[in-house]
């Protein structure tokens, strides 16, 4: 067949995408790959299951629920939304040392935070200095967008809700009180802190909230949140960014402060505990709870026993699978062969 | 020796050797019905019939342009603009131009529902009330989705642009301003006369003036408008022919032509020209179609009746029926499931956020939003919210993947070298895009024959002569070879060198001149025919037979030495042995169906009167003389060719003295004057003359099948795919081509028309007396209409399938009862008309479930729209997949009623291409075309639906999961951005190649193994069952993806202590633990695994981390505080190990059990795909090895003894030459007025 070359013009390509041959890889999932890869992975899983449950369970825990639903409590008579400026003291005792540094966290519970239109009820421009919208705070803010005229900053029913409870917490040693030193820096994200949120540049940081008011529901403004400290004010409030935070389910809890510094940044002695409550929250109204919780960490974060026991699950079931498959698969080989 | 057969002359069956009536004809002399009874099949193509006008109502002037603007001849375009009713010759395909692409186009996408529906949700959005996504979560998936398709279309219409602009500049010759110029095909307008050279394109439907040739003759080659490749001959009116040669006689031309209104039908014009205050009447035979090409005449005038849109050939073209798969409506149903499922689903969450609002939102203060809305309101605007929310479960981007996907598959097929036909340098040619998984599916093929099983070739392959057979190779010695080469036909400058002979004893004893009876033999063959002969350029001689059988065996007399030369009115002039002698032909018995055979008496030049006749052999063999010799020795070599299924002839001779003659003569003269029946007598006449003739010997010749059809057929057959032969072909022929490609076996019972009808009518009257028993058995499957054990076949005519199937008389019938104003009740139920309409329906269902049991079917003698008819039949009652598979214009009806129609295309003719959706060169490709590209088509088409329901909904589910713990607020559960690429970027293209690249098992292996075929025949791989594991499968998931971070989220905090749990971290787990289960499913999915897909997994997994940790970045958000509110998180909570731990357990939980009961399934219940898949090593091994040994070619003609002879051949140019049309020189035509002889050779629609 010799023929002249114009006359294969129609000629498609003899490349190997084009005719479908391209080098390829085809695997089978055949027993001697998934047998085994089961009895593997389940063992993986199983060690990294242990391995979680064990750091989870070296971790101490200490939560004291201080909402006052019950007459006994000692925060009953804060529970009623009347008092206002109300203080109630809640003591606890620790039987063996609480290994530092202890996180100090409040907790919520039934709190929607992850409700869509909480979420989105909050100025991103407002939040990350913008003069323009401390004048015009966005329309997503409503109803905390104005009081009369006049802006509210920060806007929003996220910021309006701010968590507004404080603690104090004493050890009790021998009817003394030596107050334990809570430390409150460095709780927010460190990109929230140097990145989303910002204040704006004017000095000082009062002028910039000139002719706005402050959330209905706070008692201070923005740039006097925090007296010790001036820069801890203002949309860069450590506390201000945790709660900005939202949480991601209805039952939560907040990193309130840290226990790292003098006496007891090597954890908390054994012994009787005082926790000072200023008591501003109203959560009953929607049966929601309040709890102060004392933690340590490991390197996996906080107790969680969850992970752990789905990983020993999940690994011991690999493995049974993995002896179901090889009976099944002995049982339905030989005629295959035929 | 042949079965019994039903005898076509004496039963009151329908005739199997006519061509039923053309159902088209009663159409038309018929008003639409008033019962409103249907007029044919449902699904049946109903070529869109022109309204007709009672008058002549297109009226022409030649060469008078202004006439055609006369106010009476406007027709109203626009409100008031006006327009002349006469189309310009300038064609328009293209959709759009440069203005109208963007309007048109957008208007186009949007009347899709998905489209409409995802601007529906962008406007939703907009909404504030009830937005919970932002804007450009749609938008943006929608603008990728439009601006695709969009692309697509601009580049087809780009190529109908440039097609168009390359025809309407050809070039044509119009006479204008007295004088022939040369003009665009686009600037020819009605009433021009033009001027047409050999091989010319015809550029309009044109009214023959006037031609070069003898009688105003023009050959035409009518290919493209209806398949057949034999010339055709239209001739001008004679007053035209005479007055009108001369460009100055044709300036001063100006007759009026009134004709029928322009039509899409090819067979019939009617017209009247007034010219010089006469008129004369005008038809087909002189009107030169659009879209045929002159051949073989030097020049011929014409003038424009129909131009641009109002040819036939475009009335015809055009309106091509919309196709869909099966998946496709599979696909549209599941849509709508998903609607339903979403509208269910969103409802339900409405009426949970109401509950929770009454129960715990409304005492929420920080919930407070200043709307005075109570909870129900709140209720319903939830459920738009979560309409917005849940919208990804209907994937924008299916439809347009689905495309992407069948263009690259089309692509494939394209490219396929192995479907490239390098002789005639054809690829194969998808022309539609959108089938492409159909072709996995299907169950049924009806095929045509001529020119698609066959090559519509017809070669002399052997012969027998006085009792000794010739065509083995043999060497001129005699000596019988395994493998001889051709014969040299150098000796013999006359020859054709394309015929090939391998038995060169023949050629030694013919040149030897030794043997008397092969002289005679060739020299019959030379003599005894209705060839006719041109010289083309360079002088060798061009014979024009009416069938290709003629065509082959004047050839091989040719080159055997006895050439054929030329003919007048009444001689015939050969060249024997270099010896040029001129017989005078005394009388012509041309070849009819009834006689089956065709004889010619001349005079030799010695004045012996002899008679040569060639026919088939049951009618040869009662005609003999009882001294003829080798008679037995004849009667076996018939037997061995048939059995090779060779076509036989019969030859044989006669003396007749001058006194016989003289007596016949007479006889003969009065028959061809006779007033009435002049066939019937002239019959009577022939058979007197026809007998006692002597046996010279049998010709066979080859109808050569395509490379590779039994092989073809057989393969198709073991994949369950049924095969029928639709053809318009002989009984005989089509039953001899069926046992040629191995379609009918000898182990077949035949059954006939007869036969069928009997069986039907019984099983119609067992249920007529049974009426109790009729209803059920309708629903239950019926009994078989076979009950002996053995296969079947059927093969059936046309006119017995018109009275099978209570079609005949149809249409007269219902006439007859409109005069009569009411539908009388047939008296007799048994008289073959049916009772009702149901009556009917269960007799056609009855037809083709005895059909269908039958291993094949060949229906022969079937006019165009039977073949669509049956076609739709099968569709309709059997609810399967069928594929029309044909070359010619006869097969175009039912390549566009079948669900999938394949043209054969680099034959002259186009229109069958044309209408087709899938075209390649040979039969034999067809089983590359559905065992690779289609079952490859149909499993990726399902894996990659599979997939894709899946991931979207394991995808949204999520936010279902998620709204019980977010207070039913349509809150999402990932960050927007990653909601609006997720379907773009981060899980499409895996599953897009694997679309477009996986195969289970390679194109050998799925060509060795039929059996493969199957799942997609019965819809197994994907339909509801599997929509629905695909949706547990996507709630399991995204259960998993939701419950294992918030199991693991529920009371933690990070590793520093930090804000532990919040949603944004939340959010980046659930994204990424969706991201790494769905691109690494998909691996689990892809069983071939090519560096392309490697690269796309790996970079949908990247390209996720890489534009989330853009996304997240401290820029980015600086630039835009409020778009970009997830800053910080990735980095945040990626660094985590308990995040990583808790993504890898959830990566695990989705994917073990699956892997898990994949396995078991492949183990306890494997398919036949598993299996060769298994053992794909060992199978590649095996056929490594077969390919070196090379096995060897299918032989023809190696089956068991049979006998059926076919006798092919179709009624000849007899007439024609009498008439001595083409053959007087033009002087003598000129003059005077000769006999108007209009009588033309009635042609099959087929010529065999």
């Amino acid at each position: 067949m010799v023929k002249q070359e114009k006359e294969f013009v129609n000629r498609p390509d003899n490349t190997a995408f084009t005719q479908q041959r391209l080098p390829a890889w085809q695997p089978m999932l055949s027993a001697g790959i998934i047998i085994p890869g089961f009895v593997l992975i389940g063992l993986a899983f199983i060690g990294i299951g242990v391995a979680l449950f064990v750091t989870s369970q070296s971790i101490q825990v200490l939560e004291v629920d201080y909402t006052g639903v019950e007459q006994s409590s000692p925060c009953f008579k804060c529970s009623d939304p009347d008092v206002k400026n109300c203080v109630c003291k809640m003591e606890f005792n620790i039987d063996s040392l609480f290994k530092g540094p202890v996180f100090f966290y409040y907790g919520l519970s039934n709190y929607f935070q992850n409700y869509r239109g909480y979420g989105v009820s909050k100025d991103p421009n407002q939040l990350s200095g913008d003069l323009d919208s401390f004048k015009v705070p966005s329309d997503s803010c409503a109803p905390y967008e104005y009081v009369g005229k006049t802006p509210i900053v920060p806007c929003g029913s996220v910021a309006n809700s701010m968590f507004n409870d404080s603690f104090k917490l004493y050890q009790i040693v021998s009817g003394a009180k030596i107050q334990v030193t809570l430390d409150g820096k460095g709780i927010a994200w460190w990109t929230d802190y140097n990145v989303k949120y910002r204040n704006p540049s004017v000095t000082p940081l009062k002028n910039a909230f000139n002719g706005t008011v402050k959330p209905t529901f706070w008692s201070k403004p923005a740039y006097e949140l925090d007296p010790t400290d001036p820069a801890n004010n203002g949309f860069i409030n450590q506390d201000f960014l945790v709660w900005m935070r939202r949480a991601a389910l209805p039952n939560f809890r907040k990193l309130y402060r840290r226990i790292t510094e003098g006496d007891y940044a090597k954890g908390l002695p054994a012994g009787n505990y005082s926790l000072e409550i200023a008591y501003n929250y109203p959560v009953l109204s929607f049966d929601g709870r309040k709890k102060v919780v004392l933690s340590n960490v490991s390197w996996m974060g906080g107790k969680n026993e969850f992970l752990g026991i789905a990983y020993l699950v999940i690994g011991s079931m690999c493995v049974v699978m993995s002896i179901v498959m090889l009976i099944v698969y002995a049982k339905f080989k030989f005629p295959e062969e035929e | 020796m042949s079965r019994p057969r039903v005898d076509s002359a004496g039963s009151l069956g329908p005739d199997d050797e006519v061509m039923p009536y053309s159902d088209d004809e009663t159409d038309d002399e018929l008003a639409v019905s008033s019962e409103g009874e249907p007029e044919e099949l449902p699904g049946a193509v109903q070529p869109p019939l022109e309204t007709k006008p009672s008058e002549m109502a297109w009226k022409v002037k030649a060469s008078d342009r202004p006439y055609h603007q006369l106010p009476e001849f406007q027709k109203k375009v626009f409100l008031c603009i006006k327009k002349s009713r006469y189309s310009g010759n300038a064609i328009k395909t293209y959709k759009y131009n440069v203005l109208t692409f963007i309007p048109l186009n957008l208007y186009e996408q949007f009347k899709r529902v998905a489209n409409l529906y995802f601007l529906a949700l962008l406007i939703l959005q907009i909404i504030p009330d009830i937005t919970t996504l932002p804007w450009y979560t749609t938008l943006i998936p929608l603008v990728v989705v439009l601006g695709i398709t969009a692309i697509k279309d601009l580049v087809d219409d780009l190529a109908r642009h440039r097609m168009d602009k390359e025809i309407n500049n050809r070039k044509t010759e119009v006479l204008l301003d007295g004088r022939f110029q040369e003009s665009k095909w686009r600037n020819l307008q009605v009433g021009d006369v033009v001027r047409l050279k050999k091989n010319d394109f015809i550029p309009a439907d044109i009214l023959l003036l006037s031609s070069s040739n003898p009688n105003s003759l023009c050959y035409v080659e009518t290919a493209e408008l209806d398949g057949e490749t034999n010339l055709k001959f239209k001739f001008g009116l004679r007053v035209t022919d005479e007055k009108l040669q001369e460009e100055r006689q044709l300036a001063e031309f100006d007759a009026l032509i009134e004709c029928e209104e322009p039509n899409n039908r090819l067979d019939k014009f009617t017209g009247t020209m007034l010219w010089q205050r006469e008129t004369y009447p005008l038809d087909l035979d002189n009107m030169l179609l659009r879209g045929c090409t002159i051949r073989n005449t030097e020049e011929s005038h014409g003038l424009v009746i129909f131009a641009g849109a109002d040819t036939k050939i475009m009335r015809n073209g055009g309106k091509t029926r919309f196709k869909r798969t099966k998946i496709d409506e599979l696909m549209n149903y599941m849509v709508y499931t998903i609607f339903a499922l979403l509208v269910l689903v969103a409802a339900g969450l409405a009426i949970g956020h109401t509950f929770w609002y009454e129960e715990i939102g409304s005492k929420a203060w920080y919930l407070f939003d200043g709307k005075n809305q109570d909870a129900s309101r709140r209720g319903f605007l939830t459920f738009w919210g979560y309409i917005i929310v849940l919208n990804t479960m209907v994937p924008i981007s299916l439809y347009v993947s689905v495309e992407v996907i069948r263009l690259g598959q089309s692509k494939f097929i394209n490219w396929d070298l192995q479907m490239y036909f390098s002789e005639k340098d054809t690829p194969a040619k998808a022309r539609t895009t959108t089938l492409n998984e159909q072709l996995g599916q299907i169950e049924y093929i009806f095929s045509d024959k001529t020119g698609t099983l066959t090559q519509n070739i017809m070669e002399f392959k052997k012969c027998t002569i006085s009792g000794r057979n010739y065509g083995s190779p043999t060497t001129a010695e005699g000596v019988t070879l395994d493998r001889g080469r051709p014969v040299d036909w150098s000796w013999n400058r006359e020859a054709d060198r394309k015929f090939q002979f391998m038995d060169h004893s023949l050629v030694a004893v013919v040149r030897s001149r030794k043997d008397k009876d092969a002289s005679e033999f060739f020299k019959l063959l030379s003599l005894c025919h209705t060839v006719m002969v041109e010289h083309n350029d360079d002088g060798a001689l061009v014979y024009q037979a009416a069938s290709p059988d003629e065509g082959a065996l004047v050839t091989a007399a040719r080159n055997f030495g006895y050439v054929f030369l030329s003919r007048t009115q009444d001689t015939i002039t050969i060249r024997e042995m270099e010896q040029e002698a001129t017989y005078e032909m005394l009388a012509l018995l041309d070849f009819n169906s009834d006689r089956k055979r065709m004889s010619i008496i001349l005079r030799f030049p010695d004045g012996r009167i002899r008679l040569y006749c060639k026919g088939a052999d049951t009618v040869i063999y009662e005609r003999l003389s009882p001294n003829s010799r080798h008679k037995e020795a004849t009667q076996t070599a018939l037997d061995v060719f048939a059995n090779e299924t060779l076509r036989t002839l019969c030859l044989c001779y006669k003396d007749i003295s001058r006194d016989e003659y003289e007596a016949w003569s007479r006889i003969h003269k009065e028959a061809q004057v006779a007033k009435r029946d002049r066939d019937a007598a002239l019959d009577r006449a022939y058979e007197q003359i026809e007998g006692n003739l002597l046996l010279i010997g049998a010709t066979a010749i080859e109808d050569k099948l395509q490379d590779g059809v039994p092989e073809t057929i057989a393969k198709l057959a073991k994949a369950d795919i049924k095969i029928w032969v639709l053809t318009g072909d002989k009984k005989e022929t089509a039953e001899n081509i069926g046992f040629a490609c191995s379609l009918l076996t000898d182990d077949m019972q035949i059954h006939y028309g007869e036969d069928v009808n009997e069986k039907l009518t019984i099983r119609q009257a067992t249920r007529r007396n049974a009426p109790s028993t009729f209803l059920r058995s309708k629903k239950k499957h019926p009994e078989p209409f076979f009950t002996e054990s053995g296969k079947n076949a059927l093969v059936i005519t046309g006119g017995w399938l018109n009275e099978i199937l209570y079609e005949k008389k149809k249409k007269r019938r219902r006439l007859r009862l409109r005069r009569l104003g009411k539908r009388a009740p047939p008296a007799n139920p048994q008289d073959g008309q049916p009772n009702n309409d149901l009556e009917k329906e269960m007799r056609q269902i009855d037809f083709v479930d005895m059909a269908c049991e039958c291993e094949a079917v060949i229906c022969c003698r079937v006019t165009p729209k039977q073949k669509a008819n049956v076609v739709s039949l099968v569709k309709k009652y059997k609810k399967a997949v069928t594929l029309s598979i044909g070359d010619g214009a006869n097969d175009v009806n039912m390549i566009k009623t079948a669900d999938i129609g394949v043209g054969i295309s680099g034959q002259e003719g186009m229109q069958a291409v044309m209408s087709s959706d899938y075209a390649f060169a040979q039969f034999r490709y067809l089983q590359r075309l559905l065992l690779v590209h289609g079952r490859w088509s149909y499993i990726r088409m399902c894996k990659f639906l599979r997939f894709f329901f899946f991931k979207n909904f394991a995808f949204t589910l999520v936010h279902f999961w998620f709204s019980f713990f977010s207070g039913y607020s349509a809150q999402v559960a990932y960050e927007d951005w990653f909601i609006t690429l997720y379907n773009l970027f981060y899980s499409s293209l895996p599953v897009l190649l694997v679309g477009l690249l996986d195969q289970d098992v390679n194109d050998k292996l799925s060509l060795k193994f039929p059996k493969l075929y199957l799942p997609g025949q019965q819809g197994s791989l994907f339909n509801y069952r599997n929509f629905f594991i695909s949706l547990f499968h996507g709630i399991f998931v995204s259960l998993v993806i939701f419950f294992i971070p918030y199991g693991a989220f529920l009371q933690t905090m990070g590793q520093d202590g930090e804000a532990p749990s919040d949603y944004q971290s939340f959010a980046v787990v659930t994204a990424s633990s969706l991201t790494f289960t769905v691109n690494l499913q998909i691996s689990l999915d892809t069983s071939y695994w090519t560096f392309v897909n490697c690269f796309a997994v790996l970079g949908s997994i990247a390209l996720y981390f890489g534009i989330m940790f853009d996304i997240h970045s401290a820029g980015i958000h600086v630039i835009f505080p409020s778009y970009f509110t997830f800053t910080g998180v990735a980095s945040n909570a990626l660094r985590q190990p308990y995040l990583w731990l808790t993504i890898i357990l959830t990566v695990g939980i989705s994917l073990l059990p699956v892997i898990c009961i994949q396995f078991l399934h492949k183990t306890i219940w494997p398919s036949v795909g598993d299996k060769v898949q298994r053992h794909r090593k060992k199978y590649e091994m095996e056929m490594a090895q077969e390919e070196k040994k090379k096995p060897s070619a299918f032989q023809r003609g190696q089956r068991s003894r049979r006998s059926a002879y076919a006798f092919s051949h179709s009624r000849g140019y007899a007439d024609l030459i009498s008439s001595g049309r083409s053959i007087r020189r033009r002087p003598t035509a000129r003059a005077g007025p000769q006999d108007s002889i209009r009588e033309f050779p009635q042609r099959e629609a087929e010529n065999i």
